[in-house]
């Protein structure tokens, strides 16, 4: 088991050295950010010292050692454009891009079990059959789309909420939180709706399957005939059976859910991560890019890396070296 | 049902008239064919040709549906910022948005199901190398992905079709793995390694074909998807160059004007965007129920 697990390790280990070359060198390859950083009618001196200063005028590898020696020590470097520490920069927006992220998935959760229960319940009538609509729908139409004509249909032309920003925050550990105000939550409503599409229509599909499966088998016929109520069983019997697949997915959803963020924080200018890096991108702010991409990379790997463990512990085939 | 079942009618015959029974996916085939030939056509059907600055005026910029022109003409669903005819950038809009989908898909199918099918033929070492690499990259979802490509390989046809394929190649590798390695475990296939047959005789005339119907449902559904990643990444930017708006760019171009009221720029072509996209799921949906053997009766 320990062997396993070794051997899972150094494979991420060699990934995320692999994938830490591919961004430095892919990043680098791009653009210069000196145009954007030195402005045109500073004298050759003051170029000269700001390249000195950022370690642009050292060869690509020896910028690499240095990034990586750096890393180590949790220093991702300092951003051009807000010349403030990266992982400050990216810290300071991170309980934003959790709190919709939260939100979204959470009220898919709590909206998509329910309903796709019923549709699962009773497959034939047309509330299953709008539910399954709604569902398709999410599946197929672009997030950024549907978060245009949430903008268009409450913002612009009924003027309920507000399309962009985060409202009021109420500091909490000196972190800004916006779900404890009335305000914040107007502001969170239309960007947590979009992103909770998806994770919606995914969740309505697991329980709906689950729950046809599960009407058929014995464990419901008994109950039945033993008298007790439909409400029961389905609240009892038929969401416990169906949460494992469900849970499962969800944690799944979770890693998704963070990069469908990108989008909706870019349409409802949301100031979270997604909003940072999207920023990053056009202005050729490379330590941003770069310690984004690293960490995002080494999130996944990480995630990986214990779904793996937790599989081979819960499957003892799994843990005899061959994947299959 | 096997995609090559031998009976008194063609395969494609039952196919077609399985297919038929379906009233919505019928529907559905149609507004894709019908798209299609918009796209094919759109030089000739088109009232003005929208990439042609020149012929473009100020003046009948951002005017609502029905507004008659300098052109002379009725321009149906308004102008653009540019004073572009919409119902024009649309349809040309529609082929550059097709254009990307089918091309990238078309890539992602041929090296996913090489990848797919060399793994699944030569199994070992190489299996567990070709298909770790293929769950990995399927943990990372694609949007991130394609976003990180063309963030670092910049804007351009070419990167946007590199980025798309790099995104959407493993759910190919991964659907033809599946199927020849089903085949590739069945006792005629062990019987035929046995012969002197080729290698590539066996890949190409058992592997390949019994891994097809599979991959023509995943073929559908990524172009579709590619089509939607595109007009994503467009959108935030990052797609094609401004020169030839995909819907997405026309969308992306309209947003600024959708909080004034000028809704239409954005919503029209994002309507031409969903129609295009649903139609397609529903047409690879059902195709998929079709050569599903759990389904068939």
């Amino acid at each position: 088991m320990s062997g396993f697990i070794l051997q899972r390790l150094l494979q991420a280990i060699v990934i995320m050295a692999v994938m830490s070359v591919i961004v430095f060198a892919g990043v680098y390859a791009i653009g210069n950010p000196m145009e954007l950083l030195i402005p045109p009618e500073a004298t050759q001196d003051v170029r000269e010292r700001t390249i000195q200063r950022f370690g642009l005028d050292k060869p690509l590898v020896e910028q690499y050692f240095l990034f990586v020696k750096n890393l180590l020590q949790g220093d991702l470097g300092r951003s051009y454009i807000y010349n403030e520490p990266v992982l400050k920069l990216i810290g300071s927006r991170l309980p934003a891009t959790i709190e919709l992220v939260t939100t979204a998935i959470v009220g898919a959760l709590l909206l998509g079990v329910p309903l796709g229960i019923y549709a699962g319940y009773r497959p034939d009538s047309p509330v299953s059959r709008a539910i399954m609509s709604l569902s398709i729908l999410g599946f197929s139409v672009p997030t950024f789309w549907v978060g245009l004509i949430l903008i268009l249909t409450f913002a612009v032309e009924l003027g309920w909420l507000p399309a962009s920003g985060r409202g009021d925050t109420v500091e909490v550990f000196g972190v800004g939180w916006s779900f404890l105000t009335l305000n914040g939550w107007s502001h969170l409503a239309l960007p947590a709706t979009n992103l909770a599409l998806f994770t919606f229509a995914m969740m309505v599909r697991l329980a709906r399957a689950g729950t046809r499966e599960v009407m058929l088998t014995d464990t419901v016929k008994f109950a039945r005939a033993a008298g007790i109520s439909e409400r029961v069983i389905l609240t009892r019997h038929v969401l416990k059976l169906i949460s494992i697949p469900i849970v499962t997915v969800f944690g799944l959803e979770l890693a998704t859910t963070m990069a469908f963020a990108v989008v909706t924080e870019t349409i409802f200018a949301w100031p979270g991560v997604g909003k940072l890096i999207i920023d990053s991108i056009n202005n050729l702010d490379r330590p941003v890019m770069v310690a984004y991409l690293i960490l995002t990379a080494g999130a996944f790997v990480t995630i990986n890396l214990v779904v793996d463990i937790v599989y081979a512990l819960l499957d003892p085939r799994l843990r005899k070296g061959h994947a299959r | 049902m096997s995609w090559r079942g031998s009976g008194a009618r063609s395969p494609l015959r039952t196919f077609w008239s399985r297919f038929r029974e379906d009233r919505i996916a019928l529907v559905a085939l149609f507004v894709v064919m019908i798209i299609l030939l918009l796209a094919i056509f759109a030089p000739w059907i088109a009232p003005q040709d929208p990439y042609d600055l020149s012929g473009l005026s100020l003046r009948d910029a951002r005017r609502p549906p029905g507004f008659v022109g300098s052109g002379g003409y009725v321009h149906w669903l308004g102008t653009d910022a540019q004073g572009r005819d919409l119902w024009s950038a649309i349809l040309y809009g529609l082929g550059a948005s097709l254009q990307i989908g089918v091309i990238a898909g078309a890539i992602g199918l041929v090296i996913g199901t090489m990848i797919g099918i060399v793994a699944a033929y030569a199994g070992g070492r190489v299996e567990t190398l070709l298909m770790r690499l293929v769950d990995l990259q399927l943990s990372f979802p694609a949007v991130l992905l394609a976003l990180v490509l063309m963030a670092l390989l910049g804007q351009g046809k070419a990167q946007l079709i590199t980025a798309l394929v790099a995104a959407q190649y493993a759910y190919f590798a991964r659907t033809a793995f599946g199927a020849a390695s089903a085949e590739r475990a069945k006792d005629y296939i062990e019987a035929a390694m046995a012969t002197p047959l080729s290698n590539a005789r066996i890949v190409f005339r058992h592997l390949l074909p019994n891994a097809m119907p599979a991959l023509i449902v995943v073929a559908t559904v990524q172009i579709a998807n590619a089509i939607a990643l595109e007009a994503t990444l467009s959108f935030l930017g990052l797609g094609l160059p401004v020169t030839e708006p995909s819907l997405g760019m026309l969308i992306s171009n309209g947003v600024k004007y959708m909080m004034s009221g000028r809704y239409w720029i954005s919503v029209y072509p994002g309507i031409a965007l969903i129609i295009l996209i649903v139609s397609i799921n529903l047409v690879g949906d059902h195709i998929r129920d079709i050569l599903n053997p759990r389904l068939a009766r």
